[in-house]
């Protein structure tokens, strides 16, 4: 990555200085590699990680272009075709539910919704999480034990039925899942952000901004967070999995997203119901949303060890 | 171990702290619940405003909220979480009283399966690290941590009851053939994340030196692993028990339902989408507590197994 300017400067640098000889002999020489770098090699070299992330790029992408592309819309009733086995000959690749609804358009729709809900609600905890750890890590004594008894509390609370409760109560809007898993689920990023900021404050280069007079906030903003980044890279992407999968559950037991729209969770639950007499409608959804949980695991399995200098051997 | 002071005060310190948290649980819950527009007695056919009155009077729904939380409030303290708004003629004790063996005898069994199988597998996996069984031992347990309980449960009973014919596709009546569906359901995830756990820390363990001097004194590897290995590197197994019963009972909820099984999750289900407040503060309360003491049991176990920790720190 470019942004590592600091990373090797005792080898490449100061061949300017250097007489020509010499220069000659650094030339071609090691050239050297940030730990960003490193840390992508390492990812490279993971085949699963690697298979995982281009397969997940084809769903995405799938999800993304599919629905403007097939021909049904994802609530169009094909009346002639219901409860149709997948076929080629009658154009519903993944055939139809009970009432004639294209599987096919409705799984990538309802991937949407899913991906969706799993990119916004991991955003909102990620800034909530990452400033709540941050403040309280660099900050510390009785601000810290404050901050991280309120997280303590919350924590020993039954999440899922707050989520349920507050779908219950504010009604079963899209937006309000979004906010409602992301605002309970930043617990344990601003857990981890606070540990590795506790660390990071005690180094070298911290004490340096602090010496040369650098206010605080600056301090967290520009030297504490952007070096937490590798950790909340792997937790992002542990997360997102986690909150696809809230987002489903809700919308299998009913208190998710509503008609029309739908999600992977909500499709499944469709399918469940039919699935003695039309196992497709149960298999397609299921599929698309366990492969997709499944990858982004082994994505954040290999980013960790890619990215944990501790795991290295 | 020895019961030093810095122990005990560790405990009561724990213990104190489960006051807050109780009691902002009991805070959220109520206030999050009377701010939800729809009242108990919505119905399709509006009541005539005389007996909407009367019930809300019953109920106490008509005083003023604050009136109404320290009541509740009062409640709590002598256990007593109300009568039910939708099931005639029951008290929310009576429905957790119902519900709850159901839920337990479920939730003890996965926990115990997916401990013990979790574990084993675990041990297996990382003894023959990176070998083709390793490898794929570990895909499946990621296939588990990642595939849904909703997923799984109409599987399986596609599989093994509308096909198979070998097992009930659902209902209660307290006989092993109606338990194993549900149980299996809820135990795979927490199998697959016990392996996990316990082939990482199995393998971390492995490494170290107290094994190679175990190994060096020329103890059978049998014994290496069972009297040395084993108890350090179930440490982190230990500490999920914690967020594992929280995901057990999270799981039951879907598992009872799809099931049909009626447990204390269908009851929460069912309150939640009548409103029927009582029932739903009950049963997270319950919940709560519940969770909240498991931990508290998970981390004096913890604190047992491992006498290396400094209390002070917890």
């Amino acid at each position: 990555m470019k942004s590592s300017e600091a990373t090797t400067a005792g080898v490449g640098a100061p061949a300017a200085e250097l007489d020509p000889f010499e220069a000659a002999l650094h030339l071609g020489d090691v050239k050297g590699r940030s730990p960003w770098e490193d840390a992508w090699h390492r990812l490279l070299k993971n085949r699963a990680a690697v298979t995982a992330a281009i397969i997940m790029g084809v769903m995405i992408l799938l999800v993304i272009i599919g629905p403007w592309v097939i021909s049904w819309d994802m609530d169009y009733t094909d009346w002639d075709h219901t409860q149709s086995a997948p076929s080629f000959a009658n154009g519903h690749w993944f055939g139809t539910d009970a009432v004639g609804r294209d599987i096919l358009v409705r799984t990538l729709e309802g991937g949407r919704i899913s991906l969706l809900v799993g990119l916004v609600s991991t955003l909102v905890s990620l800034v909530i999480g990452v400033s709540y750890g941050a403040i309280a890590g660099y900050y510390g004594g009785v601000t810290d034990r404050v901050m991280m008894r309120l997280v303590d509390i919350i924590y020993a609370m039954p999440f899922m039925f707050f989520v349920i409760l507050l779908m219950v109560v504010f009604g079963r809007h899209i937006l309000l899942i979004f906010v409602a898993i992301g605002a309970v689920n930043w617990l344990d990023m601003a857990r981890i952000v606070r540990g590795q900021t506790l660390s990071l404050k005690r180094m070298e280069y911290v004490e340096a901004a602090r010496a040369c007079g650098v206010e605080n906030r600056d301090i967290i903003r520009r030297h504490i967070v952007p070096n937490l980044l590798g950790v909340v890279m792997v937790y992002v992407t542990l997360t997102i999995p986690q909150v696809i999968l809230v987002e489903s559950f809700l919308s299998f037991l009913g208190l998710g997203v509503q008609e029309p729209m739908s999600s992977w969770g909500a499709l499944v639950s469709d399918g469940a119901q039919d699935m003695e007499s039309a196992p497709w409608t149960l298999a397609f959804p299921a599929a698309f949303l366990t492969v997709t949980l499944y990858c982004f695991n082994y994505i954040g399995d290999g980013l960790r060890d890619a990215l944990d200098p501790k795991d290295r051997s | 171990m020895t019961l030093d002071q810095s122990f005990v005060r560790h405990i009561t310190r724990r213990l104190l702290s489960v006051l807050p948290t109780l009691l902002m649980l009991i805070t959220v819950v109520f206030f999050l619940v009377r701010v939800a527009p729809g009242g108990p007695f919505d119905s399709e056919k509006a009541l005539p405003p005389e007996i909407q009155a009367n019930l809300e009077a019953k109920y106490h729904l008509d005083e003023p909220l604050l009136q109404q939380y320290f009541r509740y409030l009062g409640q709590i303290l002598v256990l007593d979480f109300g009568p039910s708004f939708q099931y005639k003629d029951w008290t929310v004790n009576e429905l957790i009283a119902q519900g709850f063996p159901v839920s337990l005898t479920i939730g003890a069994l996965a926990m115990l399966l997916g401990f013990v199988l979790g574990v084993s597998i675990g041990v297996g996996a990382a003894l023959r690290q990176n070998s083709a069984a390793d490898f794929s031992t570990m895909g499946f347990a990621m296939l588990g941590v990642s595939i849904p309980n909703f997923v799984v449960a109409p599987l399986l009973i596609l599989l093994f009851a509308v096909y198979g014919g070998w097992l009930p596709a659902g209902g209660w009546d307290w006989t092993w053939q109606s338990a194993v569906l549900p149980v299996v359901t809820l135990a795979l995830p927490v199998i697959a994340y016990i392996a996990r756990l316990m082939r990482g820390s199995m393998i971390e363990v492995l490494h170290s030196n107290f094994i190679r001097t175990a190994r060096a004194k020329g103890l059978p590897e049998r014994q290496v692993i069972l009297r040395h290995a084993l108890k350090p590197a179930l440490l982190p197994v230990i500490s999920y028990m914690g967020p594992a019963t929280a995901a057990l009972i999270t799981g039951s909820v879907v598992v009872e339902r799809i099931f049909s099984i009626p447990g204390l999750g269908s009851y929460f289900v069912q309150g939640a989408l009548n409103r029927d407040y009582t029932l739903v503060m009950g049963v997270v309360l319950f919940y709560g507590v519940l969770i909240i003491a498991l931990n508290f049991i998970v981390d004096l176990l913890y604190s047992i197994l491992n006498p290396k920790i400094a209390y002070e720190e917890l």
